[in-house]
């Protein structure tokens, strides 16, 4: 496989305003095919951003971005549903539909998006369920979930599809340490079982660190570092420096 | 005045969209009966009881001054040509504007505040016509069948009133009701509120789906809806009513 071709996503000099705010200045960033890269940054820098533009909810102002070659920035329609069907994205407050149940949150992209049997469709819902742990919570309403539980449950959707890419806003956000370390070992887990590129914005380094192959460094608007742990540890940047050595 | 006139053709695309979308398949059959059901049927016990309410305090208005000119026969006819002609119509408008349009645009802000319209078009699904179509076809269909509810309602509320007056018979009021009264006074504005409905799921969807003010926008978004809808009922009626009368001239009484 040459180069190109290991490459599953690419942000390719892309910068996005809103209004007069230039959220992110001219970005480049490769990431492979089966890594976690962790984007880390303080508040504010464009973390967010970053995936909603890889999914296209946001388009950029300049640059291209590409999937596996494809630019999804030029792509409407069936074309960018086609392309995001190879994504999955857990939001940050997790964004279930909060008007059904976990089993319709989850069963939505199924049935719209499949050619599976109803039979089939409840065989994955329960298995992916079961996987994060809510096979008892089927039929409770979103609104009855507990921080830790609508986060596993917004992974569950994510992966449903089982998609070869997963975007993750701070999966650890408003969770305890140990609720926190649940939600990255299921992330690991789809990691390591089914090779699935990762995007993962996080606050949390200790997090970050089990999961990441390699870590992005985000303030303003710019990627001031990209490498492994261990490379940024002895970077120039004593921001980079502290926040790599905090955790 | 220019931002007004954007805002104008922002919310003209945006029904534009809706109608393109209504005929391009999937056909959401099951989000839009959802939308029927909250619309139409939760609406119901409102429009019925305000029709009640009506029916029975404009025959109360009505009475003296008709009794005064010896036309106490007229009362069953003034009470239906009011309310199918022009009261039930609009007052449905206006109740479904204050109930569900209020719902459309809170709803549609509060899933846009929470990501929940990002998830969906994460999801590969078109957030459009999943969520804004089915809510704007299910407006357009509910209003016409709440104004049947709400002109009989009216009708009823009438007749108890002037049975505690008059003990008139029923089948005497209906009698009186009815005679000579046309079906150009009932059926195109019944189906003018269909109009109203586009309006109201419109304008609703369009302030929930595009605001991006956070939690602050689902306030602003339910009283925008509210507020505007009615305001456009009551013009876009003025153009409907000429309409009407120049396409039914037996309509104009």
């Amino acid at each position: 496989m040459n180069a190109q071709a290991q490459v599953a996503i690419m942000l390719d000099h892309v910068s996005k305003s809103f209004g007069e705010k230039h959220v992110l200045r001219d970005i480049s960033l490769e990431i492979r095919h089966g890594e976690a890269v962790c984007i880390l940054g303080r508040s504010g820098t464009g973390k967010s951003v970053t995936l909603k533009l890889i999914i296209s909810l946001l388009r950029p102002d300049a640059g291209h971005i590409r999937i596996d070659g494809d630019d999804i920035t030029q792509l409407e329609g069936e074309h960018l549903s086609a392309m995001r069907r190879k994504m999955g994205f857990l939001f940050q407050n997790a964004a279930l539909f909060d008007s059904v149940n976990l089993h319709d949150n989850l069963a939505l992209p199924l049935e719209r998006l499949t050619n599976k049997s109803k039979n089939e469709i409840e065989e994955i819902i329960d298995r992916v369920l079961g996987e994060v742990g809510l096979s008892a919570d089927t039929r409770t309403m979103p609104v009855e979930l507990s921080g830790g539980m609508r986060k596993r449950a917004g992974l569950a959707r994510a992966m449903v599809l089982n998609p070869e890419i997963l975007l993750v806003d701070e999966p650890s956000s408003g969770l305890d340490a140990i609720t926190a370390s649940e939600i990255d070992d299921l992330l690991l887990r789809q990691k390591v079982q089914q090779g699935t590129t990762m995007v993962i914005v996080t606050h949390d380094l200790r997090g970050a660190r089990r999961l990441g192959d390699r870590f992005a460094v985000l303030d303003r608007g710019s990627f001031i570092a990209f490498g492994a742990l261990s490379e940024l540890k002895d970077h120039e940047n004593e921001m980079v420096r502290r926040l790599v050595a905090e955790g | 005045m220019s931002s007004f006139f954007e805002f104008v053709g922002r919310v003209a695309r945006f029904g534009f969209r809706v109608i393109v979308d209504a005929f391009r398949p999937p056909l959401e059959l099951k989000q839009l009966w959802s939308q029927i059901e909250e619309a139409g049927s939760r609406s119901l016990p409102l429009v019925a009881a305000s029709g009640l309410a009506l029916g029975v305090v404009m025959t109360l208005h009505t009475r003296n001054t008709l009794v005064t000119f010896g036309a106490e026969a007229a009362i069953p006819k003034v009470q239906s040509v009011g309310f199918f002609v022009e009261i039930g119509p609009l007052l449905v408008a206006l109740l479904v504007a204050g109930r569900v349009g209020a719902g459309i645009g809170a709803v549609l802000a509060n899933m846009r505040a929470t990501e929940q319209i990002d998830a969906i078009e994460a999801l590969s699904i078109d957030s459009f016509k999943y969520l804004v179509v089915p809510r704007v076809l299910a407006c357009v269909v509910v209003l016409p069948l709440l104004t049947v509810f709400m002109d009989f309602s009216g009708m009823f509320g009438g007749f108890l009133s002037e049975y505690a007056l008059s003990h008139v018979s029923a089948r005497l009021y209906i009698t009186r009701a009815f005679t000579n009264l046309d079906l150009a006074n009932f059926i195109p504005p019944t189906l003018k509120t269909a109009v109203f409905g586009f309006i109201i799921g419109t304008i609703s969807s369009f302030f929930g789906y595009t605001t991006n003010e956070g939690a602050e926008g689902v306030g602003r978004a339910a009283t925008n809806s509210v507020v505007l809808s009615s305001l456009v009922i009551i013009l876009v009626d003025i153009l409907l009513v000429r309409c009407i009368f120049l396409l039914f001239p037996e309509s104009a009484i």
